[in-house]
């Protein structure tokens, strides 16, 4: 039982910045969980590195103008993200290219315009170290910014949620009895953004897209269904972070890297003995039924 | 409950080229009409032009009695994505989007028309499978339930037999006989002149150009079918501008 305390409640119970590590990383666990669904059932799934690029520009104006503040930067980032986002969509949506097309040209087109505005000052800082937070230094600012985020997003799913899924499983149906499709993945993309800047700021880029990503993926091998596919990706991802951040805890590792470690533990795992498309089905042949 | 089509000198097509030139005529409530011809004759065009998913290149389709969302269309090749994790059972439900839109629940009385809808294309006991898990047959008579429930007073079926068995394509063409008892209209793109002549009082023979609009017997008739098959496939690329008046 002491060892039990000592390996699990004893960090947070002794340390504030581990409790603040923890509660902002479940946060963004509950909000990563359906976006990350969605990012993979529409096959967006490296939109998040991409977004990751796009937002540079945003960024690199609010630190131009008010220097190293986490608002003016996230502002900046948002505002970059969403119309790179919603350029990509129109896009995608009326003429010929895809939106995988769309997004690449557009982010692209972002990151150097970013990196150009970031020259134009002759700050020698690399702003994409100065982008990224550490989950280990959350102040009151950061947590409440994961705090709003993961709500919101909780509650759009929701008010979207059948059109989304319709969107992804059957677009030309979802054409042919609403005019939700275009304005509902627009709020998706919206929520996508919002999610990946809001992480990047207080975790650090990596920590946002593996938590966005690893967890849902791995949902995949376990379920039959989105909405279960949802509950699963949030309660693997807030999982990996609590154990991610006791093991770097007590190993000394570096936090966010050990959260996605984690994670990525977990995507092996589901890879191997998922019950749905995993390896060992492949490998491991019971007889086969009567009917 | 019914609604008509009025093609006005109706062109539509692709980058200027028409798949579907100058066609005039009517579909009347209650039609049950087969479009035949072939490939590359403008019939799944002139669907999804009576869809609204393509808008005319000139002229006008008038939708009587119906807009574009009371129409009830299964498109040869729907583009749903069979990975989804979705059970049949909910796709199908989809089919009652009209009531409940983004928000509505389905409720007890939705649940039994789900039910019932599924039960009348003879998938009953495959509510709760995934998406995935079905055949080609299978698939489309899901697709066929979710149509029932759409509860459309135009109802377009594009190629709706291709690759199904003789029964499934018997139930199902049950199925379109009795959305025509209920003075529904169908219009379907079909390539199997047997069936035509077996189930569709009406019959457009298209060849990008109307070759016969008429009751079916007329329509198919020897010669109109080799006319149908001297069309020219391909676009002219160097075509001029097409100086027929409107």
């Amino acid at each position: 039982m002491q060892a039990f305390y000592d390996l699990v409640i004893a960090p947070f119970a002794e340390f504030e910045f581990m409790r603040r590590a923890l509660v902002g990383s479940l946060a963004l666990s509950l909000g990563a969980g359906p976006i990350g669904v969605f990012l993979l059932l529409r096959r967006m799934s490296l939109v998040g590195d991409a977004m990751a690029h796009a937002i540079l520009p945003g960024a690199a104006i609010g630190y131009l103008v008010s220097g190293l503040s986490l608002g003016a930067m996230t502002l900046g980032g948002l505002v970059a993200g969403c119309v790179v986002a919603l350029l990509a969509g129109v896009v995608a949506r009326n003429t010929l290219l895809r939106e995988d097309a769309s997004l690449a040209s557009f982010y692209i087109i972002s990151l150097a315009a970013g990196v150009t505005l970031v020259s134009l000052k002759g700050s020698n800082i690399d702003l994409l170290q100065v982008l990224f937070g550490s989950v280990l230094a959350l102040d009151d600012q950061a947590l409440i910014l994961l705090a709003s985020i993961s709500t919101l997003t909780l509650l759009a799913v929701a008010a979207i949620y059948r059109p989304l899924v319709l969107e992804c499983v059957d677009p030309g149906f979802l054409r042919s009895v609403s005019r939700a499709g275009a304005p509902t993945h627009l709020a998706f993309l919206f929520l996508v953004v919002v999610n990946l800047v809001g992480g990047f700021q207080a975790m650090g880029t990596l920590l946002a897209v593996g938590v966005l990503m690893l967890p849902a993926i791995s949902a995949r091998f376990w379920c039959e269904t989105v909405g279960a596919m949802i509950a699963a990706a949030c309660l693997i991802a807030m999982a990996s972070c609590a154990a991610g951040l006791i093991v770097s805890y007590h190993l000394g590792l570096a936090t966010g890297p050990t959260i996605i470690l984690a994670a990525g533990s977990a995507y092996l795992v589901s890879l191997a003995f998922g019950p749905y498309g995993g390896l060992a089905r492949r490998f491991v042949r019971p007889r086969h039924l009567e009917a | 409950m019914t609604g008509a089509l009025h093609f006005r000198d109706l062109t539509l097509g692709y980058d200027r080229h028409p798949a579907v030139h100058h066609l005039s005529g009517e579909v009347r409530e209650g039609d049950l009409l087969a479009i035949c011809g072939p490939n590359g004759a403008g019939k799944s065009t002139l669907l999804k032009g009576i869809a609204g998913v393509l808008t005319p290149l000139s002229g006008a389709i008038d939708r009587i009695g119906c807009a574009p969302r009371d129409i009830a269309y299964l498109p040869q090749a729907a583009d749903i994505d069979r990975s989804f994790p979705m059970r049949v059972v909910d796709l199908v439900g989809m089919g009652l989007w009209r009531g409940i839109g983004a928000f509505g629940g389905i409720g007890r009385a939705g649940r039994a028309r789900i039910e019932a809808a599924i039960a009348a294309v003879g998938l009953s006991g495959f509510e709760d499978r995934a998406i995935g898990a079905l055949s080609g047959g299978q698939m489309q008579r899901m697709l066929f339930a979710r149509l029932l429930l759409q509860d459309a007073p135009v109802i377009l079926l594009d190629e709706p037999f291709t690759a199904i068995d003789e029964r499934t394509t018997s139930d199902l063409l049950d199925l379109i006989g009795r959305w025509h008892g209920e003075k529904r209209t169908v219009v379907a793109v079909l390539h199997d002149f047997e069936v035509v002549r077996r189930h569709f009082p009406r019959t457009l023979l298209l060849a990008r150009e109307q070759v016969a609009w008429d009751a079916t017997p007329a329509a198919l008739k020897p010669e109109n079918l080799l006319r149908a098959r001297a069309m020219v496939e391909a676009f002219d690329q160097q075509a001029n501008e097409c100086e027929r008046a409107a």
